[in-house]
């Protein structure tokens, strides 16, 4: 097994379009790093304006506010709902890129069952998508906190403003990393899902982006019906609460609590719900592919 | 005739107290305010606004006459209210000639002597401030400011060992607050299935609440401007 997992992350790495993630997660970042680090302050005047006429926002309010935990927060709600996609261009090609190159059946002649081959296939997708998790916290986290320096760390959520100490900021970013890395391993176990039915993996890819887009907007509708029936059981809902690790607890007085998470147990469910989804993706895509005709 | 002669000061003195006008007992809580020129003060703010989870901040407050005031976080980030230049009480009385003085007697439960003051200039910010002075120690307790842009102010000051000056070892400072909102496209929140305490309509144009608890000041020991900046 880990000969293959060798032989199939060599493939990988091989191929130049894999490091197109690689590039676009640093140019995003680098781009937003550059942005905020000479315009930041007018890109806070946006988000402040709510609260303006009541408090102080004076510069040095925002140059405060402009630290490197805000900066990662905000490139990390940007880039992890376009993260999909590049996920989606490795995991989609795993099964669609080798029966499109036609080394499919010669693959299959090597002494391993199909279901080894399959999560040798996929183990391999879930480490080229922790790598670009890992990418995207040197750049994102480290790169801010290098650039922008530390301090508390302020969230704009729609109705409510949360706020952090400094030191109480790092383990949630862990916490965050590590739930993305679920979330990104349900989108790639789609990805991987539709790769076995296709035979060009431009197909997959485009149809996991599809069903994402399709999804998150569902997501963000704000319509009952969706809200009761439709919501709670797409894994994009539970894509996103990754936020759930910066919204924090408040005593009586509203006061923040250190080390506090909101609603954890809403963070677990959710992160069930994804796990579901990853163990019913890769089941079904094992499934399928054990019954199949390789005819490539 | 020792005894007749007592009572006779006694007498006099308190006649002396209750003829004292509103004009004295402003005279004497500003003569206690102009003691201080200048105060660096360190202490801990609370945040009590609904739509604000903030945790409890280490603040340095700068205060540099006639109206200067600064509250800074050093550690950290936090959320100043408009207006807070107020719980400087000194900042009333910098045009005392600029209102009318209304004596609205002694509120019954504390026994606090209520002067309104009217400003004379029609273009003044300020519509009305109402005090409520403990005339015994020339002292604001209580002081609610309308304004014409912010809404109204409220003071609640709880003094100890810097009565002398006329500073507080407690500020309770109450402000409107707007209602906050971002459109969900923006912040693209989690639901994470919370109970709201309120609707969003009810968030609207509620008190807000910052209350400074002070441990220490440096009185007139100089404060650069640059602070102020």
């Amino acid at each position: 097994m880990w000969k293959l997992l060798q032989i199939e992350l060599f493939k990988i790495f091989k191929r130049p379009r894999t490091y197109i993630a690689f590039g676009a997660i640093a140019a995003v970042v680098l781009l937003f790093q550059i942005g905020m680090k000479f315009d930041g302050k007018t890109y806070l005047d946006l988000i402040l304006n709510n609260v303006s006429d009541s408090f102080e926002v004076d510069d040095t309010f925002k140059g405060k506010l402009l630290n490197g935990y805000f900066i990662c927060f905000a490139i990390l709600n940007i880039l992890l709902i376009q993260m999909p996609l590049l996920v989606a261009l490795v995991a989609g090609d795993a099964i669609a890129g080798e029966a499109n190159m036609g080394t499919l059946r010669l693959s299959l002649t090597k002494p391993i069952s199909r279901t080894q081959y399959m999560l040798v296939k996929f183990m391999a997708s879930i480490i080229y998508t922790l790598l670009l998790l890992i990418w995207l916290a040197i750049l994102a986290l480290f790169g801010s906190m290098l650039i922008f320096g530390t301090n508390s760390l302020v969230i704009f959520r729609s109705e409510i403003i949360e706020q952090m100490n400094s030191y109480d900021v790092l383990w949630r970013y862990v916490a965050a990393f590590g739930y993305a890395a679920v979330a990104l391993t349900t989108v790639s176990a789609l990805a991987f899902l539709l790769s076995v039915f296709a035979e060009n993996s431009i197909g997959p890819i485009i149809a996991t982006m599809s069903i994402v887009i399709v999804f998150t907007i569902l997501s963000e509708f704000n319509i009952p019906l969706y809200d009761k029936n439709v919501k709670p059981y797409l894994f994009t809902t539970h894509m996103v609460a990754w936020k759930g690790f910066f919204y924090v607890q408040t005593d009586a007085e509203n006061r923040t609590i250190d080390g506090s998470i909101q609603n954890l147990p809403a963070i677990l469910r959710s992160l069930g719900i994804l796990v579901i989804y990853i163990v019913g993706f890769v089941g079904s895509a094992i499934w399928i592919f054990r019954k199949k005709d390789i005819l490539t | 005739m020792r005894k007749i002669l007592l009572l006779l000061a006694l007498l006099n003195t308190a006649c002396f107290a209750k003829a004292q006008t509103i004009e004295d007992i402003i005279k004497n809580v500003k003569a206690k305010l102009d003691k201080v020129s200048d105060y660096e003060a360190e202490g801990k703010m609370k945040t009590n606004v609904i739509f604000i989870k903030a945790p409890i901040a280490k603040v340095k407050v700068y205060y540099k006459k006639p109206n200067k005031l600064r509250i800074n976080n050093e550690s950290g980030i936090s959320f100043i209210p408009k207006g807070s230049v107020n719980i400087n009480l000194g900042n009333i009385f910098i045009n005392t000639s600029g209102f009318d003085m209304i004596d609205m007697g002694k509120e019954a439960k504390t026994n606090l002597r209520i002067i309104k003051l009217l400003p004379k200039d029609e273009n003044s910010d300020v519509v009305l401030s109402t005090l409520y002075i403990d005339e015994t120690q020339s002292l604001i307790r209580k002081a609610k400011t309308t304004t014409k842009e912010n809404g109204t102010y409220e003071l609640e000051m709880t003094y100890g060992k810097y009565a002398e000056y006329g500073l507080a070892d407690k500020v309770i400072f109450s402000f409107n607050t707007k209602d906050y909102k971002l459109p969900k496209g923006i912040t693209f929140d989690y639901d994470d299935g919370s109970k709201k305490e309120e609707s969003p309509d009810k968030l609207k144009n509620k008190k807000g609440k910052v209350e400074i608890v002070y441990a220490s000041y440096k009185i007139n020991k100089g404060v650069p401007d640059a602070v102020f900046k």
